[in-house]
């Protein structure tokens, strides 16, 4: 079937826009929800139960106070940037949707539609290039609210996030050389287990790249600056950070930003590592559509509406997982946050590029083809460096057990993430 | 009609920004300006089907080197007193015919339409037939990594050498 043209096609592409964008911004709301009612269930509380049968609407009485709070100015404030930062903030974690692959192509009377917003043929760039945005919104707010302790979070914040983008863009590279091609619905189809084409890993991409994988949730995580890696607004040592000053709809705009980025994290591993819209142990899924627009496969529309199910499923899961990890874990300390982008990440992955880039060659010399034995090759690989990082980056607290760990504070070593050798830590 | 709409609205925007860039007095405000002429730029590419270009643009300037600047700026904290130009007389004078003539240039050529400076048509085919084959990124990369490769590799050496430049200035100050 021919891909759509003409007035069908941006009448498609309309729709696309509108009903994507109203359900991220309603599963921005439940999320904000979830969140507390998560952290209720961690810390042994109820959370919000007030508004609405199990405190549902609770989501809209925050909307309504959001908007009938006063909006206060500080004296001295940047009007235009103060006033631009929470835009800042929200639009590039929006935007990042359109590259977004979310179900399998379905076909209607006016050609296949691929269930995308826009197939840009850089897509992977895309997203590199507007997950870089994502700083201005916290520098302009930091640095026009005129108050220290804004400042401080958007100097924290701008300096974190250009650094974990490094680690961040460089922890993609692998998931390329196997894909091949930086299109996003290509980077799923390499995905799904293909009887013929020239991608056909059979595996989706968390296994055979399990450390990269590792890197990039670590890294994705440290890009929303949420806890642990919330330095920008830490609220022990800085009131609310760089959004200290605002108020009303503006900081809910912030507030709002910082969901929108959640989500959009999980989507993206979702694409990356997880199979995109792939559902696992299935062939009915194995939808492609190729440069020349020829289809392999065949679509329906309730494939479709699976395919969206199972995509929506995988983000909502890791959603859950980094709401688990922020009522978990500690926040950094700030050498130690830069300590583990910039001595621990960057080496790492450039070590790793070069490894899979051996281990590819290799097995292409060897003459192994791209397949279940190939990925396999490369899962015993990723499973032999994991634990080499693991041993060497825990500090002995997992390996060795908590005791090696308290010996060792007790010896005035203190907890610095940098790599120590296993006879250091005794 | 809507590829002349865009490209209109691109080039209004690049233009403004630099001309507001250049206009601003307050240093955060500047750089907000060349942020968006950059963007403008970056969508006058993608009009051009420049996408590999487009989105480099982004990363690189908008994303990597502004954010730089502007760190620079808010950690000297320029952005709150409106400093006047520090340069005298002479360096606007300098700047100006400089300007002039590079305008004056650029106007030149493209008053006398001169063919020869655009790209022939067998080569911009042949581009075509390379993105076709090889995606909008390997078409670029195939010319970068087997014939341009070795001043590919001296452009990569260069930016060594700024790095280990920056290092040794970093040290001196420190006791």
């Amino acid at each position: 079937m021919e891909p759509m043209t003409g007035t069908a096609f941006v009448v498609a592409t309309t729709l696309k826009i509108l009903v994507f964008f109203v359900l991220l911004l309603v599963f921005v709301a439940l999320s904000t929800y979830f969140e507390r009612k998560i952290a209720g269930f961690i810390q042994d509380r109820s959370g919000p139960n007030r508004v609405g049968p199990l405190g549902l609407l609770q989501v809209a009485a925050d909307g309504l106070k959001f908007i009938l709070k006063e909006e206060v100015e500080p004296g001295g404030a940047n009007k235009k940037f103060f006033f631009l930062a929470p835009v800042l903030g929200l639009v590039p974690a929006t935007v990042l949707f359109a590259v977004m692959p979310f179900a399998s192509p379905v076909p209607t009377r006016w050609g296949m539609m691929e269930m995308i917003v826009a197939d840009v043929p850089v897509g992977f760039l895309y997203v590199l290039a507007i997950a870089s945005l994502g700083v201005y919104g916290i520098v302009m707010a930091g640095w026009a609210s005129n108050s220290k302790y804004s400042f401080l979070g958007g100097l924290r914040g701008s300096a974190q996030m250009v650094s974990y983008e490094v680690a961040l863009a460089m922890s993609l590279v692998p998931v390329l050389m196997l894909v091949g091609n930086v299109q996003m619905p290509e980077i799923v189809s390499a995905q799904q287990n293909f009887a013929a084409g020239p991608a056909e890993y059979g595996a989706w991409f968390f296994l055979p790249l399990m450390l990269t994988a590792f890197v990039f949730v670590v890294s994705g995580l440290a890009e929303t600056g949420r806890v642990p890696f919330d330095l920008a607004e830490a609220e022990g040592e800085l009131v609310g950070g760089f959004h200290t000053e605002y108020s009303s709809m503006k900081f809910g705009m912030f507030f709002l930003g910082e969901y929108a980025h959640l989500i959009t994290t999980a989507a993206l591993i979702t694409v990356f590592f997880l199979g995109g819209w792939d559902i696992p142990f299935w062939q009915g899924d194995n939808i492609r559509i190729l440069a020349d627009g020829t289809v392999i496969g065949e679509p329906t529309w309730w494939k479709t509406l699976l395919t969206f199910g199972a995509f929506g499923v995988k983000t909502l899961l890791l959603v859950l997982f980094f709401m688990w990890l922020r009522w978990t874990i500690p926040r950094f300390r700030y050498d130690q946050l830069m300590d583990l982008g910039w001595k621990v990440f960057i080496p790492i992955m450039m070590a790793y590029i070069m490894v899979m880039g051996l281990a590819m060659y290799l097995l292409d010399e060897a003459g192994v083809p791209v397949g279940l034995q190939y990925s396999g090759a490369l899962i015993v690989l990723n499973l032999i460096m994991m634990g080499i990082l693991i041993w060497v980056v825990d500090r002995g607290t997992i390996v060795k057990g908590a005791t090696s760990n308290t010996r060792r504070r007790a010896g005035g070593i203190r907890g610095r993430i940098t790599p120590t050798t296993p006879s250091e830590v005794d | 009609m809507m590829e002349a709409f865009f490209f209109l609205l691109f080039a209004v925007m690049a233009a403004g920004g630099a001309i507001m860039m250049i206009a601003s007095r307050n240093p955060v405000s500047s750089l907000m300006y060349l942020v968006l002429a950059f963007f403008a730029l970056s969508g006058i590419f993608v009009l051009l089907d420049a996408h590999f270009l487009a989105a480099v643009q982004v990363i690189v300037y908008a994303g990597a080197i502004m954010v730089l600047f502007l760190f620079v700026i808010m950690l000297l904290n320029l952005g709150h007193r409106e400093d006047i130009d520090m340069r005298g007389h002479l360096a606007r004078l300098v700047a100006l015919v400089a300007g002039s003539a590079l305008f004056a240039a650029v106007a030149a050529l493209v008053l006398r339409g001169d063919e020869s400076t655009l790209a022939s048509e067998e080569s911009r085919l042949a581009v075509e037939a390379m993105v076709r084959a090889r995606g909008a990124v390997g078409a670029l990369a195939e010319p970068l990594f087997t014939s341009y490769l070795v001043p590919f590799e001296l452009t990569s050496l260069l930016l060594l050498v700024a790095i280990v430049g920056a290092i040794v200035l970093a040290r001196r100050r420190a006791p």
